[in-house]
């Protein structure tokens, strides 16, 4: 039974239960452990293994992969909570967070529900209601249409009279699910289809609502706090405006450009809105601002926001170990006189992604992980290790890189220098382009819109170039010296004569891949001769380029380092050997090269496979829509394969007569299952 | 590879300097620098002429040899070997300007490298150079290949790529003993010691060329490049009037799928080294060290300084405790019997953690010097120590007191004791060879594993100058005989010059190289390495308990 007063009366929780996974229930980990908090973990069947399992005190399994059987599975959350004999329920962010009848459920069992009262859930979830609920509390608000009436009709009309360019929303959503930019009316009615058919699915609701669309707006969001007691103080801003398909990329704190006056308004427009629906604990209000800096109600996240450690790194505050003290019915720790900003804050999102092919998510293991090193000013949020999967079933983002300094420019090349030193190996990562944006010379400018991608995108956006000529001479050498280290038995002269020839030098001559993407890549051809002191004569024919050499470099490759001199320069890099990948991080650059694996163990290697699809990336089939003894043309469709969110179609890779279909649509399956395979005949 | 480890043994302070040579150098002086000058030259030219050796059969031949997909030669034995192994190789000169035809190393690439972590022999055909015949010199280094690989029991690699006999030679390749028919000999008889014979056919193989895969323990075929057959489609269709393409007769495809004359089918030069790489890990060959390993230690002193100690000019003398300071590990030389028989420098010493036992000329050779060097070489023999001969010598002493002294017979205990050792024996001509000082220095005569000339050395029956002056003086004594005029002494001169001429041309490493009296030209400097080398392998083959002719007392 609960204890009479739990929540209210200010004692600490002796044991909390965390319903999430990942960054965030370690984010909530730490610090629950700091204050002396147990805490119980619950994982997926995917997640049996996870950092966050091993990281809580107790960890509690509660079903398969697939979320909705398992973290949104609310009776067997209240469940563990009862036989662990948790007093409250953290909910993290995403799965249940600002699921109203969660909460509910949780204070109908008599478990503290680390968040909002459910009626500001409700308040807020509506994005309609919501806007009503704050234009009585003088919070502004953009004009727009929530009502009920969602004919197509109705709907347009609407749009016709608020103008163009409009924005249709679905109304239960959030994060860019069902939201369309109309830029003229004869796109709408299309646009409202589509848009509908996605919330649908995404919230089971296709309700809608239609607003102005604001040209060149900022997202600046307001970070706010309240108690139980009806205090309430806001820890100032954030700007997430640079966003891709309407999710965050990099994030800061404070805003920059905004006047002391604009802060504090939005400052207290933020707690007013938050007032209004009696909050509770830690929320988001978002406005939209213009280049005026004239800000709209766009809605309030009733939650903790991924991006919350940029606010916490300039306020010096443990956001979660205050969400802990709220919960238990204590007073917020500061009120708002004590509240300052403290430097810049900046927050970069990791993700298993590929930028440069429209940020098509990645799954897969995480076979080399190094992030910078961690202080007081650089944190890196994960809930991942080094072996980890990055599985379909979640968000794949890897890690949040947060630094802070004492102003903006210096906190952002120290987020450039740390996403440089964040190495890792198995997928592809947004860690480049991050890079390459907070180094941008608009970003760096502060010149932050929404539309920040579409503007400068072309330039981030181009697949990353050539490398330069001493790294692909580094590639060379790396080859070779990592070759030769597995005979390194010092005592052995067929070991420590490396290379010896007699009266003329030992020479190489090889190829390696530079990858410009999945598919693609470009050749780099050597010819490297062994000099008699050891030194090496690298010539580069690559690129169809003009064939360079350089001559009598240097070079060693001790603990995973290459030390080079080449040329006039002096070249460090950490070198990773990853299947047939050679991957370099240097100090301001990382590159990669791929070993060209002989022909001949591609072909002996091909066996059963040669004449086969199979699955890109671990997914779900969709649809198959061959079968077998059926003789396909040349990429016609075979299955179509669902992954993170993406639908993938596999096609024929030749005419051929189909051998055996080995999926039905439903299954999961992993990374280079064999799908579909032909019959060997379809050669002749 | 199992290895023995000399115990580490606790020293007293100092004590390890008491066994290290002064190496010291006067590398300012002008004798110095004249030596460094010519030798450098020599070792210059030594490399310049290697550089187009390895060129094999030159820039057309090598085009057409890649046109078809085939590596060349050197490119695959890099290719089977261990990534960074080094490549003992043997007789770069080979059949240097021994025939009117260029022969570049023989039209054969042989050496000893390390596949799968197994030291082997390579024997490689150069099918550049006269499509891979077999040239009698050709025959010759495959022999001496094979020769070595028997003597240190190593796996031998062939890399198959030839025409077979070359025709216009056949006398001198074919019918004798040492000639081709030999190698086949040789790959059965290893192969029953034990020895394993793997064949890598890359191109054709041709009657008794056919031989060596259909005799290898295992071989490996490429596809649309290797052929082998007792006969040719020429042959055959003289023979039978049958027309059968070469693949179709005796190709990879036959020869994998029916005929079962070869193992393993490779779709490219490249695949059929995998192969054999892998064929070698199979092997599951061990071997024991017969000795005990200490760690190496390069030398104290460097190895350049070599070319101002000994330059090019016989006739000047130097310590070759000098040398000795730059090949062995940490310039440590326990020197035995050092005050006696002065002229032969004998010692222990290390060299890449391997003991040796070191035998040195430091002028002629006395009687005494003979006597020590028995005693010296029975001990490396009791003790299982390889030696090393270091060989810059005249002769034993000639003159009345030196036969009298019995000259003759205390070096023939010298070459006694040369001869019957059965540790490993490797010869350094890092100066002069002549006459009988030859045969106590282990020439070729006398077995060495491995033999290896500086470019600075020369080897004959005697000096050109002393063998014009042994003829001079017998025609001298003719003409006195016959009461004919005095020569003048520029007739004597011209009468010379001839003799001279042809032992400085006869005696030049490179004439001896092109020969095979040796396995090699080497560049001073890589002498360490190439003992290192040569004794690792040596070491694969057990020493037998050591027995001696009869000491004439």
């Amino acid at each position: 039974a609960a204890r009479a007063g739990l929540g209210h009366d200010g004692k600490l929780f002796d044991k909390i239960v965390i319903a999430n996974r990942g960054e965030i229930a370690c984010r909530v980990i730490r610090t629950a452990r700091r204050m002396g908090v147990k805490t119980v973990a619950v994982y997926s069947d995917a997640d049996a293994k996870s950092m966050h399992v091993q990281m809580a005190d107790e960890a509690v399994r509660i079903g398969p992969a697939v979320s909705r059987e398992s973290y949104l599975r609310m009776d067997k959350i209240i469940e563990v909570a009862k036989r662990t004999g948790a007093q409250g329920i953290h909910p993290g962010y995403g799965f249940l967070s600002e699921n109203a009848a969660f909460a509910d459920l949780c204070a109908k069992e008599g478990v503290v529900f680390i968040g909002p009262p459910a009626s500001a859930i409700r308040d807020m979830g509506s994005k309609s209601a919501s806007k009503i609920i704050m234009s009585d509390a003088k919070v502004p608000v953009i004009g727009g249409y929530h009502g009920s009436d969602q004919s197509v009709a109705r709907l347009k009309a609407e749009a016709d009279k608020i103008g163009y360019p409009v924005l249709i929303k679905a109304i239960m959503g959030g994060g860019g699910k069902g939201m369309r930019i109309v830029e003229k009316p004869e796109d709408f009615e299309a646009m409202l289809e589509s848009s509908k058919r996605e919330s649908l699915k995404s919230f089971g609701d296709d309700n809608v609502l239609v607003e102005k669309y604001v040209l060149n707006p900022r997202h600046v969001e307001v970070q706010v706090f309240a108690d139980k007691l009806g205090n309430g103080v806001y820890l100032f801003e954030r700007d997430c405006s640079v966003q891709r398909r309407h999710q965050k990329i990099i994030e800061e704190a404070p805003a920059p450009g905004l006047s002391d006056e604009v802060r504090r308004n939005l400052g207290e427009t933020a707690v007013r809105a938050a007032q209004a629906v009696n909050y509770v604990g830690a929320g988001t209000v978002e406005f939209i601002m213009d280049p005026k800096q004239q800000f709209y109600f766009m809605e309030m996240n009733t939650r903790l926001q991924v991006e919350h450690p940029v606010s916490e790194m300039i306020t010096g505050q443990d956001l979660v170990e205050w969400q802990l003290r709220v919960a238990c019915g204590q007073q917020l720790p500061l009120n708002q006189s004590q509240l300052r900003i403290n430097g810049h804050a900046f927050e970069a999102r990791v993700y298993a992604e590929n930028p440069y092919k429209n940020f098509l998510p990645g799954t897969g293991p995480l076979l080399h992980l190094r992030p910078p090193a961690e202080s007081s000013t650089v944190r890196v949020e994960t809930g991942v290790r080094q072996g980890d999967q990055v599985s379909v079933h979640y968000d794949p983002m890897i890690a949040k890189l947060v630094v802070w300094d004492t102003d903006r420019s210096a906190a952002l090349r120290k987020l450039a220098q740390n996403l440089q030193d964040y190495h890792i190996v198995g997928l592809n990562t947004n860690l480049k382009f991050l890079k390459d944006l907070a180094l941008h010379p608009a970003f760096v400018a502060a010149e932050v819109e929404t539309g920040f991608l579409a503007k400068h995108g072309e330039s981030l956006l181009a697949p990353p170039k050539l490398p330069a000529s001493h790294n692909v001479v580094q590639a060379a050498l790396a080859s070779i010296l990592i070759e030769q280290q597995a005979q390194l038995i010092p005592a052995h002269p067929y070991s420590s004569l490396v290379a010896k020839r007699f009266n003329h030098s030992a020479t190489r001559d090889f190829t390696l891949n530079y990858p410009l993407d999945d598919e693609q890549h470009e050749t780099a051809r050597f010819h490297v001769a062994v000099n008699a002191d050891g030194t090496y004569d690298v010539t580069v024919d690559a690129f169809g380029k003009p064939k360079y050499s350089i001559t009598n470099i240097k070079s060693s490759l001790k603990d995973g380092v290459l030390s080079s001199y080449i040329g006039d320069g002096f070249y460090q890099t950490k070198v990773v050997v990853q299947g047939n990948s050679l991957n370099f991080f240097g100090d301001d650059t990382s590159f990669r090269f791929d070993y060209v694996i002989p022909e001949y163990i591609s072909a002996a290697h091909q066996g059963d496979t040669a004449f086969s699809v199979s699955a890109p990336m671990t997914g779900k089939v969709e649809k198959v829509l061959a079968k077998a003894g059926q003789t396909v043309a040349k990429g016609e469709a075979l299955v179509i394969l669902e992954a993170m969110k993406m639908e993938y179609v596999l096609r024929a890779p030749f005419a051929g007569v189909i051998e055996k279909v080995n999926y039905n649509p439903g299954d999961l399956v992993e990374q280079h299952a064999l799908l579909v395979s032909f019959k060997d005949d379809h050669k002749k | 590879a199992t290895t023995v480890t000399a115990g580490v043994y606790p020293t007293y302070q100092g004590e390890r300097q008491a066994s290290v040579l002064d190496g010291s150098v006067e590398a300012n002086s002008d004798n110095f620098k004249e030596n460094k000058t010519q030798m450098q030259a020599l070792v210059a030219d030594l490399k310049a002429k290697v550089a187009h050796i390895v060129k094999g059969g030159g820039d057309e031949a090598r085009k057409r040899h890649t046109s078809k997909g085939k590596l060349l030669p050197r490119d695959r034995v890099a290719a089977v070997l261990d990534p960074g192994s080094p490549f003992l190789e043997f007789s770069q000169f080979a059949g240097y300007k021994l025939y009117d035809d260029e022969i570049p190393a023989g039209g054969i690439i042989t050496g000893i490298g390390r596949i799968a972590g197994t030291e082997c022999i390579i024997v490689a055909n150069d099918a550049t150079v006269k499509g891979g015949t077999y040239y009698p010199i050709t025959v010759k280094k495959h022999l001496r290949a094979q020769e070595i690989a028997e003597q240190n029991r190593l796996p031998c690699v062939y890399l198959v790529d030839s025409g077979g006999a070359n025709l216009p030679n056949q006398a001198d390749v074919f019918p004798d003993r040492d000639h081709f028919g030999r190698i086949f000999y040789n790959q059965a008889n290893m192969s029953g010691k034990g020895i394993p014979q793997i064949a890598v056919v890359m191109g054709s193989c041709t009657a008794g060329g056919a031989y060596v895969p259909a005799m290898a323990d295992e071989s490996i075929i490429v596809k649309g490049q290797g052929t082998i057959f007792l006969g040719g489609p020429p042959l055959v269709k003289a023979a039978t009037g049958e027309v059968v393409s070469a693949e179709d007769l005796g190709g990879a495809d036959l020869h994998c799928k029916v005929s079962g004359v070869t193992d393993h089918y490779a779709l490219n030069d490249a695949h059929a080294l995998n192969i054999a790489r892998r064929v070698v890990s199979n092997l599951n060959w061990r071997r024991t060290l017969p000795v005990t390993l200490t760690a190496p230690e390069e030398p104290l002193f460097p190895a350049e300084d070599l070319y101002g100690i000994v330059g090019a000019n016989l006739k000047k003398q130097f310590d070759v405790r000098k040398v000795i300071a730059r090949l062995v590990d940490g310039s440590r030389f326990d020197e035995f019997k050092a005050q006696y028989g002065t002229t032969l420098v004998t010692g222990f010493a290390r060299l890449h953690g391997f003991p040796v036992g070191i035998v040195a000329n430091n002028g002629v050779l006395f009687s005494e010097a003979a006597l020590k060097g028995a005693h010296f070489i029975q001990l490396c023999s009791q003790r299982g120590i390889p030696l090393i001969f270091l060989q810059n010598i005249t002769g034993f002493m000639v003159g009345k007191a030196a036969e009298a002294g019995g000259i003759a017979k205390n070096g023939a205990k010298m070459v006694t004791a040369v001869a019957c050792a059965n540790v490993p024996k490797l010869t350094v001509v890092i100066g002069g060879s002549f006459g009988a000082g030859n045969y106590g220095m282990c020439g070729r005569a006398y077995s060495p594993r491995f033999m290896w000339m500086w470019p600075n050395a020369r080897v004959s029956v005697m000096g050109g100058e002393q063998a014009a002056g042994v003829l001079s003086t017998i025609t001298k004594e003719q003409r006195e005989r016959k009461k004919l005029r005095p020569w003048t002494a520029e007739e004597e001169a011209t009468f010379k010059q001839p003799t001279i001429d042809q032992y400085e041309k006869e005696g030049h490493p490179y004439f001896a190289s092109s020969r095979l009296w040796d396995d090699g030209v080497i560049d001073p400097a890589d002498t360490r390495a190439v003992l290192a080398l040569g004794l690792s392998a040596a070491l694969n083959q057990p020493t037998p308990d050591p027995r001696f002719g009869v000491f004439r007392m």
